[in-house]
């Protein structure tokens, strides 16, 4: 097994690759969803095997392309940062793939199922590879493949205003793609190099000689990858995409497109440019807290107004995003690792609010809020589990969501601005309204005539609902994997930074 | 009394109500035996409760460590003096208030009654968790669940009024814990590096005197369930759920919870010293005694007997407030014994407005002139609840009014004690004339016949005589209970101010 | 160096610059669904440019080891943008997949006449 052990890093990409690869070649939905399970399946392995070896040995693990030693090949390079994301996206694959069997059962035309399949399994192994690759261009690669099957998998939903979100988000993706490459591609032209521990190392002289063209990649790459992980006003491809989309493609999305792409920013800011050129040398700071702030209350209010309840949800992750962003802006221990135990958080919460969405489209067909009215008393399980969840997006204790709150709080106290301490618990307060408004129209309004014959889901989909429910109140107390992790990743990829 | 490990007590404590919720609907089939399992659990809770009074006299802080939430603190429970008097008249009046509420429930064939019992139970497990608290985060996290578990119970009736109500409740309760008790307790725990209630607080030295206001003031306000003006209105709006729950959680625990918070930031996060030296407490406060006065004046205004009781609450509650702002250690003897005094005294009004609801469907204070003769068991207790309230020899409330105003003189604060009279006498004006009315007043001709007719729910058929009945005999045992409890409280103070001088103070 | 000099230095960079906005322009401006994607393409295109002209050396050689040349030009951005191209191409197959299915759906490829058939339902 030592063999295998050693290729587990390539192994995390081939496997759903070579799943994409079978689908594509399947004709029957069941048999194509066979695959897509066993590769799901194995991809969390893959990934807590990685996570293990690390927390073990303390080292980052290098993978080498086709023995092309880096800089010149591509390098694989996991640390416990890539490691933690890994885990995040592919734990996602894992429990949606059991519940994406009913569900795209119902909403996609059988011929095209196995094509459906294929989709999700590159934008897993694309997103994948955001995360596990150690090379600018490389990420490039898996950022357009991810998107790629994302428009397509956008593009399937039943409405038809799938189709013009799915093109909106080609075009906005696309856009931000261009300008990451060409953020990449300046960056190369002074240093030489594609390798982001190589970049770390030339980025700080080349500062010296060439020091307009490094912020100016900067820029184009903040801009670029922002794009992607819908910071506010950037996010505007983001709630049709969402609204429309397939459920199961919505659920998957929601807990793993973003994260990765946020994932990306991250190790822009904090690996590759050293923390000190973003924070020091432009206001990333200030812009980037101001834009998560406007996210966070614009988007919110945005949730509140809104009658569809997955465009409810996908504003509610605008917002929550912004808090995402808020804690990179602030740079500090804290605040970073606030920032990443809300990604995990913020993935796993709504990941379950979109199945229970998905769950209630099943058996109704709607999503419109008004026609929700009473489910909770047809649906008492599905919609407990949702409410569950949304206690989790408005951050009350006993929930994942209060950790993050907590932990972004002390960041916001470490950089000296209590205020922002109240601004981030007010922001809290939206979420309360649009949670609120939920629970008011499924508890207290009769069921009307067209949710005469409703019940419960299956249990392929109530299972993992409630895996995710339950998840998102475990989280809530033990925080060794999310705070514990995330603090180590805080401390080393700050190195000596203070702000 | 059970001899077991003080530390298993305290799990159990917990659990026990917790096993009640998860049990309960599995007997949604069977209401005896639903019933049941609520009152073998109240009454296991109540002896578990109780025989943890020996071991903490005897200077036993059983403790227990959960996992760690946030940076260097964990879910941690710890058995102080203070939380113990809260959880003894807590996890005692649910007893009394179960027999109540099957009366209530069967008797008025309230819809979801199942529901009802869990979230009750899962309301008394995080009151319990609120006593218990080893720390801010814990004490925060009950909180929240007391909050969020009572929601359904006041929005029980699934009315428009009810959702209404519902919404200002979620909203002020929520709202405020979140926007400004939040924040306190994160600031504290970032200041002083810690979160636990210690003796002698944490924050000494720590904080400017204009911070430390600050921050006592976002406590204050933060904790919304003590209903300190103008944070108060989620209290008359709650009105709106069943009695019992009115009752139990409107009267005593979720109230009681607030104040019980405050009193405990204020002697263990703060410590008194500390408030004293830094001034704080002499700007504060005014806010709760300003709104004794303001409440009661309220309180006069309204009709609705129920509503006239909560701004009572809010009134009371803020009694308790202010003596804890005194921040002196007769201050806290008195805000400690005033939780009691009042839980037990304000319960048996409750109970009493919902027997008279039940009997006769009258909710307002106008109705009720010449009831006394057809319900004579009911407003002679509530009788004997309004002279405890106001603090009449020979009932409890006496005790909590002369320990808060000897705190009050030894704070050097006469104002406050001028305050507390006064609001005695307004306490007479509002309280007094409802069971006088009752007694002394001449029924209208047309009593019988409007409360047969006269309400909206269809329970007219118990009274086709057009007579006027006394409550369900669960609802009697519950209501003399209490009244009696209110003359037992005066004649036996002792073992509460005991443990109450045995709050560690400095 | 002068001014002009700068310029004529940096003609490529210019040149790459153009086509950027242009192309980024086209997709704001246009509201035809195929000329986005073909602004988008010009857009990407400019990137190409971006990579390749600075990666050729005026009388380099494909980096072949012998003793003929000594003079390189660095294939690695070649290789870069071959794959960059290659993206580009999906790109657009799946942008004009999805404007033909827009098409056979709204009957329709202009964004705003599109906005307004949505808006009447």
């Amino acid at each position: 097994m030592t063999g295998l052990d050693e290729h587990l890093p390539i192994l995390q990409i081939l496997v759903p690759l070579f799943g994409a690869i079978l689908t594509a070649f399947t004709r029957s939905g069941v048999l194509a969803w066979t695959i897509a399970a066993i590769a799901s399946a194995i991809a969390p392995f893959i990934s807590a095997g990685l996570l293990m070896r690390i927390t073990e040995t303390g080292k980052p693990i290098s993978y080498v392309m086709g023995s092309w030693a880096a800089p010149w090949g591509i390098e694989y390079r996991v640390d416990l940062l890539n490691a933690f994301v890994l885990l995040l996206i592919s734990l996602i694959g894992l429990v949606s793939i059991p519940y994406a069997r009913k569900s795209v059962a119902t909403e996609i035309d059988s011929h095209k199922q196995p094509w459906f399949y294929t989709m999700y399994l590159l934008c897993l192994s694309g997103l994948l590879g955001i995360v596990i690759t150690g090379d600018a261009f490389n990420a490039f690669v898996f950022l357009e493949i991810s998107s790629l099957a994302t428009y397509t998998l956008i593009g399937l939903g039943r409405h038809r205003r799938a189709l013009l979100s799915a093109y909106q988000y080609l075009i906005m993706g696309t856009i931000g793609a261009t300008f990451y490459i060409v953020g990449v591609g300046l960056l190369y032209l002074v240093t030489g190099t594609l390798n982001f521990v190589d970049l770390a190392a030339r980025i700080g002289p080349a500062m010296q000689e060439y020091p307009r063209p490094i912020l100016a990649a900067l820029a184009f790459m903040t801009v670029g990858i922002s794009l992607k992980l819908a910071l506010f006003p950037l996010h505007v491809w983001l709630p049709n995409a969402y609204a429309y989309a397939p459920s199961f493609a919505t659920a998957f999305l929601a807990g793993t497109a973003t994260k990765a792409a946020i994932y990306l920013l991250i190790r822009i800011y904090f690996s590759v440019f050293a923390v000190a050129i973003p924070f020091r040398q432009l206001p990333v700071t200030e812009i980037v807290l101001v834009l998560s702030l406007a996210a966070m209350f614009i988007a919110s209010f945005a949730a509140i107004f809104e009658q569809n309840a997955k465009r409810m949800l996908a504003y509610s992750s605008v917002a929550q995003i912004g808090y995402i962003t808020l804690g990179i802006a602030l740079a500090n221990k804290m605040g970073l690792a606030g920032s990443l135990v809300h990604v995990f958080n913020h993935a796993i919460m709504k990941t379950a609010l979109f199945f229970a969405l998905g769950a209630m489209a099943y058996r109704t067909g709607v999503l419109s809020l008004p026609s929700l009215s009473g489910i909770g008393r047809k649906m008492p399980v599905t919609t407990a589990a949702f409410v569950v969840a949304g206690l989790g997006l408005i951050g009350v204790p006993g929930t994942a969501g209060f950790i993050s709150k907590w932990y972004l709080a002390l960041g916001a106290i470490e950089h000296g601005w209590t205020w922002l301490v109240f601004l981030i618990v007010l922001s809290s307060l939206l979420a309360v309204i649009y949670v609120g408004r939920f629970v008011e129209i499924a508890y207290f309004r009769e069921p009307s005539a067209d949710l005469a014959g409703v019940r419960e889901p299956p249990p392929t989909m109530l299972l993992p609902l409630l895996a995710l429910a339950f998840t998102t109140v475990y989280l809530g107390f033990d925080t060794r994997l999310t705070g514990g992790i995330a603090t180590r990743i805080a401390e080393f990829l700050l190195g000596g930074f203070t702000s | 009394m059970i001899a077991a490990q003080p530390e298993t007590l305290v799990q159990l404590a917990i659990l026990i109500p917790l096993a009640a919720a998860a049990l309960i609907p599995l007997f949604h089939r069977a209401p005896n035996l639903r019933e049941t399992v609520t009152l073998v659990s109240a009454a296991a809770l109540a002896l578990i409760v109780w025989s943890l009074y020996g071991p903490v006299m005897a200077g036993a802080r059983p403790e227990l460590n959960g996992p760690e939430m946030v940076p260097g603190i964990r879910v941690a429970l710890k058995v102080e003096p203070l939380g113990l008097v809260y959880a003894l008249v807590a996890s005692t009046l649910w007893i009394v208030n179960s027999i109540y509420s099957i009366g209530y429930m069967r008797g008025h064939d309230e819809p979801r009654q199942t529901s009802f019992y869990v979230c009750f139970a899962i309301a008394i497990a995080s009151a319990l968790a609120i006593a218990f608290a080893g720390n801010l985060v814990t004490l925060f996290l009950a909180y929240e669940v007391l909050t969020i578990s009572t929601y359904p119970l006041v929005t029980h009736k699934a009315s428009d009024e009810a959702r209404r109500s519902g919404r200002k409740y979620l909203l002020l309760l929520i709202g405020t814990s979140m926007v400004l008790l939040l924040p306190a307790i994160i600031i504290t725990a970032a200041v002083a590096g810690t979160a636990d209630f210690t003796t002698g607080g944490i924050l000494a030295g720590k904080l400017s005197p204009l911070l430390m206001t600050g921050l006592l003031a976002l406590y204050v306000f933060g904790i919304g369930k003590a209903a300190v003006m103008p944070v108060h209105f989620w209290l008359p709006a709650a009105m709106v759920a069943p009695t019992p729950v009115s009752a139990l959680l409107h009267a005593v625990a979720v109230v009681k919870a607030g104040v019980f918070s405050i009193l405990k930031v204020v002697v263990y996060i703060f410590g008194i010293d500390t408030l004293t030296n830094s001034g704080a407490v002499d700007k504060l406060i005014w806010i709760p005694a300003a709104t004794i006065l303001i409440a009661s004046l309220i309180a006069m205004t309204k009709d609705n007997l129920k509503a006239r009781l909560a701004y009572s609450t809010v009134s009371q509650l803020s009694y308790i407030v202010t003596g804890a702002l005194l921040a002196t250690s007769l201050g806290v003897i008195g805000s400690g014994m005033h939780i009691a005094m009042h839980a037990v005294g304000k319960i048996t009004l409750f109970f009493c407005a919902g027997a008279i609801y039940v009997a006769a469907h009258k909710t307002e204070v106008s109705e009720l002139t010449g009831l006394g003769r057809a319900m004579p068991i009911t407003f002679a207790a509530f009788t004997i609840g309004t002279l405890s309230i106001i603090g009449l020899p020979p009932f409890g409330g006496t005790w909590s009014k002369w320990y808060l105003a000897l705190g009050a003189i030894e704070a050097d604060k006469l104002a406050v004690v001028a305050i507390l009279m006064i609001s005695s006498l307004l306490n007479i004006a509002y309280l007094l004339p409802i069971p006088f009315r009752a007694f002394f007043g001449r029924p209208p001709a047309s009593a019988g016949a409007a409360a047969a007719h006269g309400h909206k729910h269809g329970h007219g058929h118990a009274h086709g005589d057009g007579k006027i009945h006394e409550a369900p005999t669960a609802c009697l045992i519950a209501i003399s209970a209490t009244a009696l409890g209110c003359i037992a409280l005066f004649v036996y103070p002792d073992f509460l101010l005991d443990l109450l001088k045995q709050i560690p103070l400095r | 160096m002068t001014g002009w000099e700068v310029i004529a230095d940096h003609y490529n960079y210019y040149v790459t610059i153009f086509l950027m906005v242009a192309g980024l322009y086209i997709v704001i401006a246009r509201g035809n669904m195929i000329k986005k994607l073909v602004g988008l393409g010009l857009f990407q295109t400019s990137v190409y440019l971006l990579y390749l002209s600075p990666g050729r050396i005026i009388g380099g050689t494909a980096p072949i080891i012998d003793e003929r040349f000594s003079v390189y030009s660095n294939p690695l951005p070649h290789v870069l943008m071959l794959t960059a191209i290659v993206v580009g191409v999906a790109t657009l197959a799946v942008g004009l997949a999805l404007v033909v299915r827009i098409s056979e759906e709204y009957g329709t490829i202009d964004e705003d006449e599109i906005f307004a058939k949505d808006e009447d339902q």
